[in-house]
């Protein structure tokens, strides 16, 4: 738990010491990222070796921070509290899950639709033995669902618990449809048991590092846009839209283009941190995209700081690290655990712990 | 000065009152065709909401460069007429005419914003997360789209009118807070701010100098002033101290349609309204 942890530290020093210092930290936190997947390279038996299990912990929480953040986009900025966005997780991860699928399965077809006594492949699986095409897939497949429900959901002026109703409504039918062997996804059991992937064995140390590496610098990529767009006029739009979206459009703005543009860029977002999950995680199904997960996702963002970019992501470490230990030490009472955090960061933490941190530098 | 169709006469007057004048030269003449002198047509408007008449035949016509105050009792129809004219409501029938080429009843908020008709709420509605200055870049005017605002910075020029206008609305000192923590005065102001960013040719102001204070109220008026002739304004005010200080032209709305028109003084005096007012 390696980043919960440094990452406390650093929202702590953020708020007491400027921002100097918590350059220094976020450089650090980084070089701890960067370090863990080097070390992992290590003789097992060496004192400083990572362990798989760590790393693919750590590799899990890093995706579930990329979620935080671009859900942090659209409802922290925009205003939009999504309950959906483990669906446009999920597809990236079924997309990418598709291509390891081909990858196991050699020339034949793979193992769940041989079960299934199917001859030949549906049409949506043709070309995703090709790796491009799988990252296309990657970004198109929850890139063109936000793209059409956004499209329809802003023209109808839907806002506010409408449509916070409607994504997990939209999560929750995907969940079903995908639950349906006929679906051609490997129905509840999903997609598991993958071996390679661009020729590489998935469970040897170098890809697992590879995979690590490429995760921190999805993260890294992700905090770097949407510190980007907070910082531009857009970011500003954004902000107004969240406050008065009446006011809004009596200033000349049509607010669907804005709540569609970064709609669309939170869900690939999502998708591509679901393309990196699969892998290091080694199975993707259904229950990704159960409605608690998506509220789970909403829970780190809240408390972590709704509005702030690293709020999310101490959010999503923190609740994970909970999690890990809870579900080890205490696994029973883990979701009482949870919702009672939910209530205190409700009650007491409307801002979220950097929102709690930046109240005692004022002070 | 480009093309703005304006009567000489006109901007002689305008010139004629300095001090919190703004550029003339910065108001974009160009898009709205004011040929026959009247800025906004509303002709024969019918509003219902589930059976209740809000606005009925409403007939009213406000010309280039003037400043009309609206008066009436609550219910009169007032704010109905307004969110008519922007877009809000659609009106069952009747013609809506900005200009000689807009059609009101077919434009979206957003065209009709962009077309030149700037609009302030009854309650003062600003961003406020941003700070006034970011209020006021937010409200400038320029290209609303998209892509402008992922690329948009702002030049010297856009600054300087920016700076400009803070000063008129007296917040030069408040630029960097978050609008939030203005008092109720500061944010009507900011929102009239945000009205001159956009450089209407037709501001709408519903109710400005609601919980303003007597300094504030009597600056305003001052700053209406200085803003008609260059654009034309419609407000919408209960305070009978501040449409008396400010209009040349009052019209009274009672039951959605127009009951009076006039200055002031003849309004006051035309025995209908007195029975509405007084209730005899």
């Amino acid at each position: 738990m390696t980043m919960p942890l440094n990452q406390t530290l650093l929202a702590r020093a953020t708020a007491k010491l400027g921002p100097q210092v918590s350059l220094a930290l976020g450089l650090l936190v980084l070089a701890i990222l960067v370090a863990m997947p080097l070390l992992h390279l290590l003789p097992a038996d060496h004192a400083l070796h990572v362990s798989a299990y760590s790393l693919t912990l750590v590799g899990k929480i890093l995706c579930y921070a990329i979620v935080a953040l671009a859900l942090d986009l659209v409802w922290g900025y925009a205003g939009m509290l999504s309950l959906g966005h483990g669906l446009f997780f999920a597809l990236g991860g079924y997309a990418m899950g598709m291509y390891l699928m081909r990858q196991s399965a050699g020339d034949g077809l793979p193992a769940f639709m041989s079960f299934l006594a199917w001859t030949e492949l549906p049409w949506y699986w043709y070309g995703t033995s090709n790796f491009l095409w799988a990252l296309c897939l990657v970004v198109l497949a929850p890139g063109l669902l936000a793209l059409v429900f956004g499209f329809f959901a802003f023209r109808s002026r839907i806002k506010g618990v409408y449509f916070s109703i409607m994504t997990q409504a939209l999560t929750f039918a995907g969940m079903l449809l995908f639950f349906r062997n006929e679906t051609g996804f490997g129905g509840n059991n999903g997609f598991t048991g993958f071996t390679r992937i661009l020729g590489f064995d998935i469970t040897a140390a170098g890809t697992r590092a590879a995979l690590f590496i490429a995760t921190v610098a999805l993260l890294v990529g992700s905090l770097y846009l949407g510190f980007r767009l907070a910082r531009s006029k857009f970011g500003r739009v954004l902000t107004a839209l969240r406050d008065a979206e009446n006011r809004l459009m009596f200033c000349g703005y049509d607010p669907r283009g804005y709540k569609l543009f970064i709609w669309v860029l939170s869900a690939v977002l999502c998708g591509l941190a679901g393309a990196l999950y699969v892998p290091q995680v080694g199975i993707i199904n259904p229950s990704e995209m159960a409605p608690t997960q998506s509220i789970e996702a909403a829970v780190w963002v809240a408390l972590g700081g709704r509005g702030t970019l690293i709020g999310p992501l101490l959010g999503a470490g923190l609740v994970n690290g909970m999690k890990s230990w809870f579900t080890v030490a205490f696994p029973e009472y883990w979701l009482f655990a949870l919702g009672a955090l939910f209530i205190v960061v409700t009650l007491f933490l409307p801002r979220g712990v950097v929102g709690l941190l930046k109240k005692e530098k004022e002070q | 000065m480009r093309a703005a169709p304006i009567p000489e006469a006109m901007l002689d007057a305008a010139a004629g009152v300095a001090g919190l004048a703004l550029d003339t030269g910065k108001t974009v003449g160009k898009g709205v065709n004011v040929r026959h002198g009247t800025i906004l047509t509303l002709e024969a408007i019918n509003v219902s909401f589930d059976g209740f008449k809000a606005l009925t035949d409403l007939t009213l016509y406000i010309g280039v460069g003037e400043l009309r105050c609206i008066i009436g009792p609550n219910g009169a129809g007032k704010t109905t007429m307004m969110d008519v004219i922007t877009g809000k409501t659609r009106p069952d029938n009747g013609v809506a005419y900005f200009g000689e080429q807009f059609d009101l009843t077919a434009m979206s908020e957003v065209q009709i914003a962009q077309a030149g008709i700037g609009r302030k709420f009854q309650k003062p509605t600003v961003f406020e997360a941003l700070s006034v200055f970011e209020n006021l870049e937010l409200a400038q005017k320029t290209n609303k789209s998209v892509w402008a605002s992922l690329r948009a910075t702002l030049t010297g020029e856009q600054k300087d009118c920016i700076d400009e206008v803070l000063t008129t609305i007296r917040l030069d000192a408040s630029r960097h807070r978050p609008a939030g923590l203005l008092s109720h005065g500061q944010k009507q102001f900011l929102e009239i701010g945000m009205l001159l960013m956009q450089e209407p040719h037709l501001l709408l102001l519903d109710e400005p100098v609601a919980g303003m204070t007597d300094a504030e109220t009597e600056f305003t008026a001052e700053l209406f002033k200085s803003l008609a002739r260059k654009h034309s304004l419609m407000v919408v005010e209960h305070d009978m101290g501040f449409v008396g200080s400010i209009a040349d032209h009052v019209t009274v709305l009672h039951q959605g349609s127009v009951l009076a028109e006039g200055s002031l003084e003849q309004v006051q005096n035309d025995e209908r309204v007195i029975e509405v007012y007084l209730g005899r």
